[in-house]
């Protein structure tokens, strides 16, 4: 199981966080309609280097920031 | 012994590479295969290439916990999974070769009046749209399904169920082969160990892939790949409504007395049913993150195993044998997305996510005649991309196991 590390509470179980992505819309992309539906639901679902935000929502209730490898699920610096 | 007993699967590998097909589908699990079987035995479509990076199965067509059922939540998903739960009970005797398909019947536990609710609506929607589900209470339960507590350990009391008499499994191993071996033998190429790294498109036009054995020119290319679907649908600019998760499962040892039924509870959040093996077969909701990593984990094994034994308390004696994971391609609405792109000639059958086994048959059935007439089928049509576009998505938490 993936564990985190909050800012504030220290290592905690990834059940405790709600996941938020960031949405990455190409630059390419300029029709608001478009924009609006990519952001709502095509991912880029990135196999490899993310950067993501949690919700410590069984915690603190605040956002953290986390860099992540997706092949591995290992956290980056 | 019965009559399928002496007569082996047949699989036989094609040697070369031709430098076209008219149609090339990537991915070897049960959906690409499938398309293939049904381009081959309904259509005669047979210059046709399954390009399989590793072995046939070794997605999750072969990680499955291989629930056949057709108790969705929206009419739609209701009358598509019925069709896929009828083919696959003909499917022993279309291909000749045994599946193990075993119908079990499939008790959905509520333990809530919320639960009580929406198991009661299961069974309505499910009556009105042509799949047999009933509601029932403890008694009846009891009768089915001998082993489960009642009371729920005290905390998770048994209230009602639904009951889907047809809920049924089958050797997914099985469904592999069959459907491979059915497809090469009407004249279709399946080639393992063929990775594709990249797609060439020419003003939106699909015109072959990129594997690590070379360029190969295609009519029409099929993306039927898995959890990872979405790297190799960025190789031509096409961004899709996935993400991909991992999915845990685990089984016991043997279990001497026999487990008859299916069981699920979507508050206990958990399913089990007995292999041929006599394992009890445990599954589960996805992990939480974002992943392509296989990793299983020792925190979903124990929670897991925990929720199971409330209901079902004579695992307590058994022992975990295996637990494994599979990466899934999770779409925002839990339903499939199958048919064409922007991209002309390249087609996709994705957002099988947790529920995709049982719908290997109806999914290439569906995605074979696309491929032959061009015209996407009525049964699949509002599984198509354009939902999201259209703002008809089709959300059906029925579709993971324990909703
Ligand atoms: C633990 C678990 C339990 C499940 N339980 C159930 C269940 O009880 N009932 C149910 O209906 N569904 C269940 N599912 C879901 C079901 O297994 C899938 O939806 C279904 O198998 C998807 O089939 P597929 O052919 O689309 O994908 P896959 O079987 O994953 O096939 C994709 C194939 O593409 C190959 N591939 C990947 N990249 C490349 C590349 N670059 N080049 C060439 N080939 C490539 C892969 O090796 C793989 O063989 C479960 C899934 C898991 C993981
Ligand atoms: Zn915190």
């Amino acid at each position: 199981m993936l564990f985190l590390t909050c800012l504030h509470c220290g290592l905690r179980s990834v059940e405790e966080f709600r996941y938020a992505e960031i949405p990455t819309v190409p630059e390419t992309m300029t029709d608001p309609q478009a924009i609006d539906l990519d952001r709502g639901f095509f991912r880029t679902n990135r196999e490899g280097e993310v950067t993501e935000r949690w919700f410590h929502e069984f915690g603190c209730r605040r956002w953290i920031t986390v860099r992540r490898d997706t092949r591995s699920d290992s956290i980056l610096k | 012994m019965n009559e399928f007993v002496e007569s082996k699967v047949r699989l036989r590998w094609p040697e070369e590479l031709r430098s076209s097909y008219d149609v090339v589908i990537v991915g070897g699990g049960g959906h690409g295969l499938a398309t293939a079987y049904y381009l081959a035995t309904r259509h005669g479509i047979t210059n046709v290439a399954v390009l399989e990076r590793g072995y046939i199965g070794s997605g999750n067509s072969g990680r499955n916990t291989t629930v056949i059922r057709a108790n969705y939540g929206v009419p739609e998903a209701v009358r598509f999974y019925q069709h896929s739960l009828e083919l696959y009970q003909r499917l022993e005797d279309e291909t000749g070769r045994w599946i193990m398909h075993k119908e079990k019947g499939l008790l959905w536990i509520a333990h809530t009046e919320m639960g009580l609710r929406a198991e009661r609506a299961r069974a309505a929607l499910n009556q009105a749209y042509g799949s047999d589900t009933v509601f029932i209470g403890p008694e009846e339960i009891k009768a089915i399904c001998p082993q489960i507590d009642l009371s729920g350990g005290g905390r998770y009391p048994v209230l009602g169920a639904s009951y889907h008499p047809r809920g049924a499994t089958a050797r997914h191993d099985r469904v592999v082969w069959s459907l491979a071996e059915g497809a090469m033998r009407g004249g279709v190429e399946v080639h393992q160990r063929t990775r594709v790294i990249g797609l060439q498109v020419d003003a939106d036009r699909i015109l072959g892939v990129e594997t690590d054995r070379g360029f190969i020119g295609a009519g029409t290319v099929l993306l039927a790949l898995g959890g990872q679907v979405s790297t190799i649908a960025a190789m031509a600019g096409l961004r899709l409504p996935i993400r991909t998760h991992p999915l845990q499962a685990f089984v016991t040892n043997h279990y001497q007395q026999g487990l008859d039924a299916i069981v699920a509870s979507t508050e206990l959040l958990f399913y089990a049913s007995q292999t041929a093996r006599g394992e009890i077969l445990i599954g589960a909701e996805i992990d939480r993150q974002p992943s392509y990593s296989y990793r299983s984990s020792y925190g979903f094994l124990s929670s897991c195993a925990g929720r199971a034994l409330v209901l079902l308390p004579f695992l307590a004696d058994l022992k975990v044998l295996r637990q494994w994971t599979g990466v899934c391609d999770m779409s925002p609405d839990y339903s499939p997305v199958m048919g064409p792109t922007d991209v002309q000639g390249l087609l996709v059958t994705t957002g099988w996510g947790t529920w995709g086994f049982k719908a290997i048959p109806a999914g290439g059935e569906a995605m074979a005649a696309l491929i032959a007439t061009g015209v996407v089928p009525s049964l699949i049509a509002p599984f198509g991309l354009d939902r999201f576009v259209n703002d008809r998505t089709l959300s059906d938490r029925g579709s993971a196991g324990t909703q």
